[in-house]
């Protein structure tokens, strides 16, 4: 046991540090405090950690992984949380990727990774249906054999940057009349380009344009788009989901998230008093940071225990649970102490920095669309209420 | 001790349930909050032509109602999630003037640094001959933009943070060196920033002494009981939406209704509103009482109210799951409102210490 990080971390901490202050795009500086972004915005930051030879950290070295250990990867992610670098989106990188490398052939390994890795190339995940969301496995949209093709029918909703996607993996039903509803679905990729594909925009309660409905009205798509075996993309989805998880405590973002938020208490007055002064204040802020403690332990047991060869498994779920829960929670304490000025509504005002923006400080602006946004992180990657299903089941035996 | 309605009561009830039904159905409503104005002038002459203006008012006020009658109609445009400043006109100005719709107020107290204190004004009115100059900043102030008249506190003396020298002043819209800068708020509604730049007004724009914090707080306080209201007719608009979603909508095979975790959440959800229900009623009822036992009591529903709005928005929300997030949804816009309810006139931690310092004595 031993709570210190290694010297050679420390070493490859400040390296990265160094990286990301010479070499994060200046045109990217800002929008992660916004929360707004545009597809080039992706590409480029993509590209440009390709350059640096840190494109993919959690693939194989043959494909470009960094062959980083789990803590140093841990590492990388604090580094950019801390520098506030826009996110990876991780339907390439981290959900596609994995799949395709369990179980992808050659031929598609060499195809779709390099263009993923490289920022050339936008992905998208198309699970979700308008009737199977928490259950997954009722998905209706089907895929009919017909020659070397098969033929895409049905809706997927929620698709999150699919406006944004070149590229789209679906779960589609090919054996209809199978026993249980998990078998009977394939893994397809489709391109977003291939005719009948139409992406329509859903706005969420806080004004932002980031998820859609795709529908597919007889998409033909060559069978050699299928990944892994016909009829077993269940085993597929799943494995993708186990990874969709594990990214999604979010440590390093919300520890940044925690210093802006004391930054703003530190500047907000009551009468004439700072809040983080306030006995209250300070101490909900305080009770925020011991749960985000607890949270990065248990993440480095479970990082230290994948080093050891046991791959993500239920314990994910408990990630998903407090780090969301977290994230919420820092939400709603920045709306708490931006006071009145969280009632000025400015979406769609100009971007160019904060002074464009009229009225009350520059913090105070997100503040209120971002609360309600983030309601969104205990509802998708399986609900918390899944996820407590989850636990209940797979390691409480219930 | 009687909780029943008169039949007056829920005739006027009925008659703005039916207005809101008839006139301000959701999609409508989304409409007029995204359009130029943001807000429908004509309503506010349809509220003057059924009364609604005048009810707050008792007899003797010129109006046949009071505190019951304002309650019974937030609640209902809690439901309909309405949009003209009658809690500003109605409620906070509740001047002569106001019962025909000719004038409609904008309520400028709050500052950029002030929170939610309403003693912490940087804002001056200076003695001028027999009247008052003002300068200053007023920050969100709700319904400025369709205001033709602000109700406005300054300092006619001491320091920036003392309870004494707090004036209360009548400013039309358009004097001399009034401007505002108007824009959309979170939950749909229309605000400004309100600044006066040597504005001279005469010795009737000042309401009461000079010296007048203590009226400040009784009608923020009766504000607060108003809002509470609206945010219990948010809630059970919410909580409606979310049981009714919860049997039809079906995962697994079954309603999302029989799994017994959600039906406790719907359970707590429940129990949050009937409490604000009886908060609503009694900050209400104890309006009239002396200026502690209605601070507290005002404290104590506010305290009560922003929990339970944060409790069964973000849990209304989580239910619909996706469906929940989305714009399109009413959803979204009752858990915008309530969140905003939450902070106005103070949230949940202010009026918890407001409460505690008054129960100390
Ligand atoms: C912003 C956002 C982005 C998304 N991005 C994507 C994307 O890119 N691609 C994609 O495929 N999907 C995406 N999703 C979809 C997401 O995965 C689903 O919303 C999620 O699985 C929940 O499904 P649902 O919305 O249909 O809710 P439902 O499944 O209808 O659930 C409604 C409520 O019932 C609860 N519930 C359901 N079953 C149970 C149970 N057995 N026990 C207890 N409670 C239960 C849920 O927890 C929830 O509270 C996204 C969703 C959101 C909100």
């Amino acid at each position: 046991m031993d709570l210190e990080f290694s010297p050679e971390d420390i070493a490859f901490r400040d390296e990265v540090r160094k990286f990301l202050e010479e070499s994060y795009p200046e045109s990217l500086r800002g929008k992660a405090s916004r929360d707004e972004y545009e597809r080039e915005d992706f590409l480029l930051w993509q590209k440009t950690l390709y350059e640096r030879g840190w494109g993919a950290p959690a693939w194989p070295k043959e494909y470009g992984g960094t062959g980083w250990t789990s803590i140093q990867r841990f590492i990388f992610q604090e580094e950019c949380a801390r520098a506030e670098t826009i996110p990876i989106p991780p339907f390439g990188m981290n959900m596609l990727a994995p799949v395709l490398l369990a179980f992808g052939s050659e031929e598609q390994k060499q195809e779709y990774l390099p263009p993923i890795i490289k920022g050339e190339t936008f992905w998208c995940q198309g699970y979700s249906e308008p009737g199977s969301g928490s259950d997954l496995a009722s998905l209706k949209t089907t895929a009919v054999r017909d020659g070397d093709e098969y033929v895409i029918n049905g809706q997927k909703t929620w698709t999150t940057l699919g406006h944004f996607a070149d590229w789209i993996f679906v779960l589609c039903r090919t054996d209809p009349s199978a026993k249980k509803l998990q078998e009977g679905i394939s893994f397809i990729l489709v391109n977003m380009k291939t005719p009948g594909v139409e992406v329509k925009p859903i706005i969420t309660l806080d004004g932002s344009h980031e998820v859609n409905e795709t529908w597919f009205t007889d998409v033909r798509v060559p069978v050699a788009n299928r990944v892994g075996e016909e009829n077993k993309g269940w085993t597929y989805a799943k494995y993708l989901l186990l990874h969709e998880r594990s990214g999604i405590a979010g440590v390093g973002r919300s520890k940044r998230a925690v210093e802006r938020l004391k930054e703003i208490a530190a500047t907000e007055v009551s009468h004439g008093e700072p809040i983080i002064h306030d006995p209250t204040f300070a101490r909900k802020i305080a009770e925020l940071e011991v749960d985000l403690t607890a949270l990065e332990y248990t993440e480095l047991r479970t990082l230290a225990a994948e080093a050891q060869g046991k791959g993500p498994g239920p314990e994910s779920s408990l990630l998903k649970v407090k780090g969301t829960e977290i994230q919420q929670r820092l939400t709603e304490l920045t709306l708490e102490a931006v006071g009145n000025y969280a009632a000025p509504y400015f979406r769609g005002f100009p971007k160019d920095g904060d002074n464009a923006y009229p009225i009350g400080p520059g913090y105070a602006h997100m503040a209120a669309p971002l609360y309600a946004n983030m309601r969104k992180t205990s509802i998708y990657g399986g609900s918390n209420e899944i996820q407590r299903n989850i636990i209940a089941k797979a390691v409480l035996g219930l | 001790m009687d909780f029943n309605f008169t039949s007056e009561q829920d005739q006027l009830r009925d008659m703005v349930a039916r207005l809101m039904r008839e006139q301000y159905d959701f999609d409508t409503r989304r409409k007029i909050a995204s359009s130029e104005p943001g807000w429908r002038p004509e309503m506010w002459s349809q509220f003057a032509e059924l009364g609604l203006l005048a009810a707050p008012f008792t007899e003797e006020e010129g109006g046949f109602g009071g505190p019951i009658e304002t309650m019974i109609m937030m609640e209902e445009f809690g439901k309909g999630l309405v949009i003209e400043p009658f809690l500003q006109t109605a409620v906070i100005a509740f001047l002569q003037g106001i019962i025909g719709g000719e004038k409609i107020f904008g309520f400028a107290y709050a500052e950029p640094q002030g929170r939610y204190n309403l003693n912490d004004l940087a804002t001056t009115a200076k003695k001028d001959g027999d009247g008052y100059v003002l300068n200053g900043h007023k920050a969100v102030a709700h319904g400025g933009p369709m205001a033709t008249h602000f109700i406005v506190t300054a300092r006619t003396g001491g320091d920036q943070r003392d309870d004494k020298g707090v004036g209360v002043f009548i400013v039309a819209k358009d004097a001399k060196g009034v401007t505002t800068r108007d824009y959309p708020t979170v939950d749909g509604q229309r605000a400004s920033e309100v600044y006066f730049e040597n504005v001279s007004v005469g010795a009737d724009a000042l309401i009461g002494s000079g010296d007048d914090l203590a009226l400040v707080e009784k009608v923020v306080d009766e504000a607060i009981a108003a809002l509470c209201a609206e945010a219990v007719g948010c809630m059970k608009v919410l909580n409606e939406a979310t049981v009714d979603y919860s049997k039809q909508r079906k995962q697994f095979g079954v309603p999302i209704a029989s799994f017994q975790v959600l039906q406790h959440r719907m359970v707590d959800m429940f129990m949050a509103a009937e409490q604000a229900v009886s908060m609503a009623y009694m900050v209400t009822l104890k309006l009239g009482e002396d200026d502690v036992e209605r601070a507290k009591a005002a404290s104590a529903a506010k305290v009560q109210t922003g929990k339970a709005g944060k409790l069964i928005s973000q849990d209304a929300v989580q239910i619909h799951g996706g469906m929940g997030m989305t714009d399109e949804l009413n959803v979204g816009h009752y858990f915008k409102r309530l969140t905003m309810i939450g902070q106005q006139f103070g949230d949940v931690d202010f009026h918890l210490k407001r409460y505690a310092k008054l129960s100390a004595g």
